[in-house]
């Protein structure tokens, strides 16, 4: 994969992971006109689009558009799977996502993206794996919070 | 799960902006906060502050001052800062940025950390935006964690191996004997990576590849084990186990299986299994039936499997998911030029893909239907190519246009139809075709001779309904102008009789004359056509004498120039006109890349690859322009003499020089030369085609040769008649005299 899109029905960026090395600049350039191209699609068109020599699959998820752009020997359809299984971690790890979650909590979007896909490729296939393996990351983190807490007080 | 309140607050506030103004505002501020926050020293907040900094940068906004406070934070000992600070570097820094640099040492550090989560960041880190220096530092790790870690870390490793392999291509041996035994393990996500890694390693270098070959059972074996086993609900996705990995799996086995017999026989039956058994009512099994087709049709499989797999990508035509529907295009268009008969049994459900509503769809229904065309379905496919054609988004139209061209040069199965196709194509789509076809079709035109009637009045018909479309206008102009007395004449053998009066005709073409929608060769066109039917018609001359006379004084410069010339030829030149202006001859096609001198259209340059002797001299060739006299023919008393003299390191001047020592004159004396690709050919004028006899004159001929290779074959070609009977005789030349071949 080369890189991963969400942005919601007015073109604003949710998350945007990158896995090619791009400017600043050419990231947005790509970004807006991507998210042009897509948001002028038909509802009931093809997932799949030819853009600029890139594949893109695509595939909307309530007020929320998830765009991948993949390599030539990719397959299509295990990428709208992948796509899938992210939106399914999502919503176990905030109970019935929706977008605004995704807003206030982007970090963590990114922490569950980062624990599924590695370097643009998927790294766990078994959803429970990956949901513990955030829970336990999270916890790490609140100890130590918790720690620091402590000390200050005292 | 505390959720971070100084950012959310600020999300909050952003979003209550009501205008981009207000929000920039908003950002300002919040930004300016940040960067104070980023001078002091640790407060504890800072991984709040940079993830505020994280989405505003989101947002569109600049955050490079960010980018060292990211440097800082992935060096904390807090767990918390390390995680945002390498979410910052991932997002902030790319490997064009030179502080990227600044995280390799701490990447370095935490690769071995002992917490498997802080190893974790570091390895996602590295495989998202790691340089090729990066890489190049940090592979021995990366090495060693494939060995000698958990699970956990040996799936990632493996994937930031990938990673590394694609930024250096030469370090992909160094994992090649790790990702090997990785393939025993029974993690899935170990598994998974494997066999990324694996297939990487392969599509990178051969003897790898070749290497891995030996995978192949075990390969095999695993993706029985997921095909066959039973329920297994951590791995399973709507009754397929596991489909990430059968998908990674198939395409591994692809690559391995490619053009190889051992290979591809050791995986026949897994992908039969595989094609058979696979639940296709959902995306998931299509997903890996799709690999499977694609495999089976990229390796040497038994002829029973690839029958099977394209009867998949037929069932996936009738599939009701468009998606589906498009993969099998794609699919049928890699294999129509191999696998053409199987294909072709599909034809009827591609051609009703033409009509689907999605444009992406459409386009691949053009290219396949295209491909499909033969002699036997062309007139129906090219019924169903018109209708689409009249209805197809624009982008597709000028592709469809050319197709159909093509499609109907190849295949017409009469002179008729095919003009009618045209026709037809310039009637709906003439704005979107190439500038050839006016040529092409004028000169289809003209070889069709017992058609000209049936053309014209069709034509004429087309130009009385619409002069918007330039090509149609132009062809009809010409058509017009050239058959008029045909048009005029009233029957035709192929159409109904229509009376068609001479005014008509130039109210016709005086209408194309003066619209604006005419291009300015249009005009050209119709001008040239009134002119020519001048001699064509009989009453009214004198109305075709003022149109020329009023555009002498036209704007612009090509039209006035030809109704000045017209206007000459009816003043000073009346006697020539109808010898101008009569009825041209059946134009030929002109084969392509002729050179001055060569005097029929045969291309004879193509000549059998020569040895070629290249690199430094040995010894530096004389500079001198020496001539050098040869005798290269001498026949039927018929002598050709070669002349060389060089002009420089690579250019040469040849002179042939023909005597004819017969009794007899010999005329129509002809000299061709044909060199191979990489010389470059320029005959000059002879001066002159007949050798009287007894060697009373000479003719000779310069020939100026580019030879940047030193090559000395070259053919001559000696052609002339001599008491009535032509002769023809070839010469081969393998040196030039005065090219040295000693030290080449």
């Amino acid at each position: 994969m080369q890189f991963m899109l969400l942005f919601s029905r007015q073109g604003k960026l949710r998350l945007q992971k990158w896995y090619v090395p791009l400017s600043d600049k050419e990231r947005k350039k790509i970004s807006r006109d991507l998210v042009q191209t897509i948001l002028a699609r038909k509802p009931k068109m093809c997932s799949f689009l030819e853009w600029r020599d890139l594949k893109i699959v695509y595939k909307r998820y309530a007020s929320l558009y998830f765009c991948c752009a993949v390599e030539d020997q990719d397959n299509e359809l295990i990428t709208l799977e992948i796509i899938h299984r992210y939106v399914e971690l999502l919503d176990k790890y905030f109970g019935s996502v929706c977008e605004l979650d995704i807003i206030f909590n982007f970090e963590k979007a990114y922490f569950i993206l980062d624990e599924f896909l590695l370097g643009g490729e998927a790294q766990e296939t078994s959803k429970k794996n990956v949901l513990k393996a955030i829970e336990q990351a999270d916890l790490l983190q609140e100890v130590r919070i918790f720690l620091y807490h402590q000390i200050h007080l005292l | 799960m505390s959720p971070s309140v100084p950012l959310q607050e600020m999300i909050r506030a952003i979003r209550s902006a009501r205008t981009q103004c207000e929000e920039r505002g908003v950002i300002q501020r919040e930004c300016a906060a940040i960067r104070a926050q980023f001078r002091q020293s640790d407060n504890g907040g800072r991984s709040h502050n940079l993830a505020k900094l994280l989405y505003v940068h989101m947002l569109g906004y600049p955050a490079h001052f960010g980018q060292m406070e990211c440097v800082r934070m992935i060096a904390s000992p807090r767990y918390s800062e390390k995680r945002v600070g390498y979410l910052g570097a991932m997002m902030l820094l790319d490997e064009k940025q030179d502080a990227s640099l600044l995280i390799t040492n701490s990447i370095k550090n935490d690769l071995s950390h002992s917490n498997q989560y802080v190893q974790s960041l570091a390895l996602c880190t590295l495989a998202c935006m790691g340089s090729a220096e990066m890489c190049r530092d940090l592979a021995p790790e990366i090495d060693r964690l494939l060995r000698a870690s958990n699970s956990y870390i040996k799936k990632k490793a493996a994937l930031c191996a990938v990673h590394i392999v694609r930024k250096v291509h030469d370090l992909g041996e160094m994992f090649a004997p790790a990702a090997r035994s990785l393939l025993s393990e029974k993690n899935h996500g170990v598994l998974h990576g494997a066999v990324v890694l694996i297939t990487e390693l392969c599509e990178r270098n051969l003897e790898t590849l070749e290497k891995f070959r030996k995978a192949v059972p075990d390969l095999v074996q695993i993706m029985k084990g997921l095909v066959i086993s039973g329920y297994s609900p951590e791995h399973d996705v709507a009754g397929i186990s596991d489909p990430f990995l059968q998908v990674r799996i198939l395409r591994l086995l692809r690559i391995l299986g490619h053009n190889n017999e051992a290979a591809s026989d050791a995986m026949n039956d897994l992908l039969a299994q595989v094609a058979t058994n696979t639940d296709s009512t959902k995306t998931v099994g299509n997903a890996v039936l799709y690999e499977t087709v694609l495999t089976v049709l990229d390796i040497k499989s038994e002829s029973g499997l690839r029958v099977l797999a394209v009867n998949i990508l037929g069932r996936f035509l009738l599939n009701n998911d468009r998606n589906i529907r498009y993969i099998a295009m794609i699919s049928l268009q890699k294999i129509v030029g191999t696998d053409h008969n199987a294909v072709q049994r599909h034809r009827g459900t591609i051609v009703d893909c033409l009509k689907d509503q999605d444009a992406s769809v459409k386009r691949r229904a053009l290219d396949l239907s295209l491909a499909l065309v033969s002699a036997s379905n062309i007139r129906s496919m090219m019924k169903e190519l018109l209708i689409f054609l009249s209805s197809c988004p624009l982008e597709l139209r000028s592709q469809a246009a050319s197709g159909i061209f093509i499609a109907a040069e190849r295949y017409a199965p009469s002179q008729r139809w095919h003009i009618d196709t045209i026709l037809h194509v310039l009637t709906t789509a003439g704005g979107d075709v190439r500038d050839e076809t006016v040529p092409n079709l004028i000169q289809l035109i003209t070889n069709a001779s017992e058609l000209h009637c049936y053309t014209v009045h069709k034509l004429y018909r087309a130009l009385l309904t619409d002069i918007s479309q330039q090509s149609l206008v132009q062809v009809a102009c010409w058509c017009i102008g050239e058959y008029g007395d045909l048009l005029l004449r009233g029957e035709c053998q192929e159409t109904e009789p229509v009376q068609v009066h001479e005014d008509d005709v130039l109210d016709a073409l005086e209408t194309v004359l003066q619209s604006h929608m005419s291009s300015p060769a249009t005009r050209g066109f119709a001008l040239t056509a009134t002119m020519k039917l001048s001699t064509r018609i009989t009453d009214n001359v004198d109305r075709i004498r003022s149109i020329v006379s009023i555009y002498g004084s036209c704007i612009d410069v090509e039209l006035q120039q030809r109704a000045v010339e017209y206007n000459a030829l009816f003043k000073k030149y009346d006697h020539m006109r109808a010898a101008v202006l009569e009825r041209m001859p059946v134009i030929e096609k002109t084969a392509p890349g002729q050179t001055n001198g060569e005097s029929t259209g045969e291309p004879i340059k193509d000549i059998q690859s020569v040895k070629v002797k290249q690199g430094e001299l040995l010894l530096p060739q004389p500079p001198a322009n020496q001539v050098h006299d040869t005798n290269v023919y001498e026949k039927d008393g018929v002598t050709l003499t070669m002349s060389c003299e060089k002009q420089s390191a690579t250019g040469l001047t040849v002179t042939l020089t023909a005597s004819n020592s017969t009794e007899s004159d010999i005329s129509s004396l002809t000299l061709q030369a044909a060199v191979p690709k990489s010389v470059q050919l320029h005959m000059k004028a002879p001066s002159g085609d007949s050798l009287p006899a007894r060697g009373a004159a000479k003719v000779t001929q310069m020939v100026v040769l580019n030879n940047p290779n030193k090559v000395g074959l070259t053919r001559i070609r000696i052609s002339y008649s001599s008491q009535g009977s032509a002769f023809q005789d070839t010469i081969q030349i393998d040196a030039f005299p005065g090219l040295s071949a000693a030290g080449h």
